[in-house]
């Protein structure tokens, strides 16, 4: 013990000291991030105080490649849109992709619970591999394991994936300015609220379905025009070396899972020191998903996507950046939801045509059943 | 979406606003309590006190079932919890309510079969789906959830269903309201009054604020337009010295409540002789207890009970922002040791709680205060 002691002269700064993991350190609100940060972080990546993002940008041989996994618990396991087996594709490809990296290949590890139908595996294989394909991601290899009727729910999927950057991607919220736009890639809260109501624990029908998609497409079509379009005051997105004194045009991608639009923005406000400031009028929410939330007294910005992102690009590229998602298959809805300011600074602000304002905080705790 | 777009058009509510600066003296200052916790959460939730001049000031009243309920209530919920097979069922805004050791949550993750149900109707369910358990239906609010509590009682026993009872929490509005005009710290000039609680018990039953205590009151709905059109009403009577009880929730709320929902409560309950309410302290007659005829579906009385009375935390003034005295944020654990993810105080744990609803959606506005939100 005591040579141990002697050696730790720089222990990790845990912060995590909650004495038992509850559901809401899961439901990718603050207190996921308080175990994040507070106890992975630390021991795992030691003092490295990078802001944490949907996938780690690493380099091989000089290549530069994205890296992302993500595990899938989804119940029900199939439900108006989509699976858990698309979800698991999809969910790693919108992480790479939100990083900067186009999808290139996919590890799966399935756990499995003994008296599974065989049916319903098949089911989710298919799935994933026509998922698969239309994301364009080549599935290389996995892993089964079974486990005792009992200790797991029906199946439990986990992705890995790996993908190549695109050039002149350099996302860092640190980079965010005073008057940068805020873009979102189209309506919010179909997934949570179809995953809610497909568990039939409520009353109530609706046409709903599950966003899951791959958003690949959409962010390729900001990064394309990010590069080609040279904004002033921005730097080109290709060759970005150019001009090291400007900043990139797109700085900050992210997919609102869990936790939603507002949870992510909030990430945000807080690595970038900055306040967000959202137009409520201008952030797309189809009727369905609002009646369910006005019923239930929940916030559309607090529910799950799985094929919505958002984006903060330099006041210049704005307009372009929107026509470019506007014009892309499944961005038709996109819209410029809100800016960056300087106050109020580390918070998330809405506001609303009549003049009301409220600030908008992370999700906390688990208000809705498990649903990613 | 039918209902709503229709009362948060933004030329409707700053027409409203409009009237309201006209109406309101600029040498006074204005202090209208929205009883309900509904309100107080659609206040920040809309950010109203943007449109309002600052001479009105709203009060937080004691209208958040959650809030008031002692924590000696949701012990003795739990220690039912803790006997073998039984299934705790409760609303979604009771799992984080905190407990001596622990909210139903934290309960939940030790291994307590804690269950969310949107209605005691699913708690039914449960009991049904589980013969071999025993389900337990945490039942709280005010009139407005009472009644769904009372048919549920009547339809287990119709169904002769033995697993199930219900713990009963239920309080009335009026006793809260006479002990908040009785209060003598408490200096009021008029009441947004409750909209569900009405559409129960109607208008009748506030005549007496009018009558005997001279302060207008307007039941009013929970949409901007609704609050605000509450307040010209209210603004109106006073500039006009009257005090008047109005219905402006009428597409909802009518004159007489409903009066099959007072007829399924009068057959089920029956007043308790006094109630502990957190903050308030004890007051006659502000509560609702299981008949004896319901005796074999009132946990109550099928299983022993600690009633162990906690004090709150000492340094916790939820008795003075429940009654009004304190604002949120003038509590010594507001943001501090008090936050919506680690509650302190029920104030802070339901969404209509003021200190929840102000912490949520207002005090980082300022930043000067935004170091308070940052976890720790």
């Amino acid at each position: 013990m005591s040579n141990n002691t002697k050696l730790d002269l720089h222990p990790p700064a845990i912060k995590f000291h909650e004495p038992q993991i509850e559901m809401a350190h899961g439901a990718g609100g603050k207190a996921s991030r308080r175990l994040v940060e507070g106890l992975f972080a630390p021991l795992l990546f030691g003092s490295s105080r990078e802001p944490l993002n949907d996938a780690a940008h690493v380099s091989i041989d000089g290549t530069r490649m994205g890296i992302t996994t993500d595990s899938f618990v989804v119940k029900p396991l199939v439900f108006p849109g989509g699976s858990i087996g698309e979800l698991a594709v999809n969910g790693t490809v919108n992480d790479l992709a939100v990083s900067g990296a186009r999808p290139e290949f996919m590890v799966v590890t399935f756990v499995l619970e003994a008296g599974l139908p065989t049916a319903t595996l098949k089911d989710q294989i298919e799935a994933m591999a026509n998922a698969a394909q239309k994301a364009g991601i080549k599935i290389v290899g996995g892993d089964t394991k079974v486990v005792e009727h009992g200790q797991a729910d029906s199946m439990y999927i986990t992705t890995t994936g790996v993908g190549s950057l695109l050039p002149g991607i350099e996302l860092d919220p640190r980079s965010v300015r005073s008057g940068d736009a805020i873009l979102l890639s189209g309506p919010i809260g179909d997934h949570g609220i179809t995953i809610l109501l497909a568990r039939g624990e409520l009353d109530f029908e609706s046409d709903l379905r599950s966003d899951t998609r791959s958003i690949f497409p959409l962010v390729e079509a900001i990064a394309r025009v990010a590069s080609s379009t040279v904004p002033s005051g921005a730097r080109p997105g290709i060759g970005s070396d150019l001009r090291p004194d400007l900043r990139p045009a797109i700085l900050w991608m992210r997919d609102p899972t869990r936790g939603g639009v507002a949870t992510s923005l909030n990430e945000l406000a807080r690595d970038c020191g900055l306040g967000i400031v959202l137009h409520e009028d201008t952030i797309p929410v189809h009727d369905g998903v609002r009646g369910a939330c006005e019923l239930l007294g929940l916030d559309p910005l607090h529910i799950a996507n799985e094929g919505q992102f958002l984006a903060v690009v330099v006041p210049e590229l704005a307009d372009a950046a929107l026509h470019a998602l506007q014009n892309t298959p499944g961005g038709e809805h996109a819209r410029i939801i809100g800016e960056v300011r300087e106050e109020p600074a580390g918070a998330v602000l809405v506001t609303t045509s009549y003049g009301g304002t409220r600030i908008i905080d992370m999700l906390v705790g688990d208000p809705l059943p498990r649903i990613c | 979406m039918k209902y709503v777009d229709e009362l948060r058009r933004p030329e409707l509510i700053r027409k409203a606003a409009g009237e309201i600066r006209r109406l309101a003296d600029p040498q006074r200052h204005y202090r209208l309590m929205e009883v309900c916790g509904g309100h107080t959460h659609a206040i920040y939730r809309f950010g109203l006190k943007d449109v309002l001049p600052p001479n009105i000031e709203l009060i937080h009243g004691p209208g958040c079932p959650v809030c008031v309920l002692p924590m000696g209530r949701v012990d003795d919920a739990l220690s039912i919890a803790e006997q073998p097979d039984v299934i705790f069922a409760a609303f979604g805004d009771m799992m984080r309510i905190p407990g001596t050791h622990g909210s139903p949550l934290e309960h939940k993750a030790r291994g307590m079969d804690v269950r969310i149900v949107y209605s005691p109707a699913d708690a039914i369910k449960l009991a049904r789906l589980h013969p071999d358990k025993h389900v337990m239906f945490f039942a709280i609010g005010f009139e407005t959830t009472a009644p769904s509590t009372a048919l549920t009682l009547v339809r287990a026993k119709a169904e002769k269903l033995h697993n199930f009872s219900v713990f009963c929490n239920h309080v009335t509005i009026i006793p809260a309201i006479r002990a908040i005009l009785d209060s003598p710290d408490m200096r009021l000039d008029g009441f947004i009054g409750p909209g569900h609680v009405s559409t129960v018990i109607g208008c009748r039953p506030y005549e007496w604020i009018a009558k005997n205590e001279r302060k207008p009151i307007v039941v009013s709905g929970f949409e901007p337009l609704d609050m605000l059109q509450s307040i010209v009403m209210l603004l109106m009577q006073l500039q006009r010295n009257e005090a008047r009880v109005e219905n402006q929730y009428a597409r909802v709320v009518p004159w007489e409540g409903n009066r099959a929902a007072l007829q399924a409560m009068a057959e089920v309950f029956e007043l308790r002789p006094y109630f502990e309410w957190r903050g308030l302290g004890f007051i006659s007659q502000s509560a609702l207890r299981i008949k004896p005829a319901y005796a074999e579906w009132d946990a109550e009385q099928r299983f022993h009970i600690p009633g162990i009375r906690v004090t709150d935390p000492k340094a916790a003034q939820c008795g003075e922002v429940l009654k009004g005295v304190l604002k949120p944020a003038e509590c010594k654990l507001f943001g501090r040791e008090c936050t919506p993810e680690n509650p302190v105080g029920a104030l802070m744990v339901s969404s209509e709680g003021s200190c929840a609803a102000y912490y949520n959606y207002e005090h980082r506005k300022h930043s000067q205060l935004t170091t308070l939100s940052l976890p720790a």
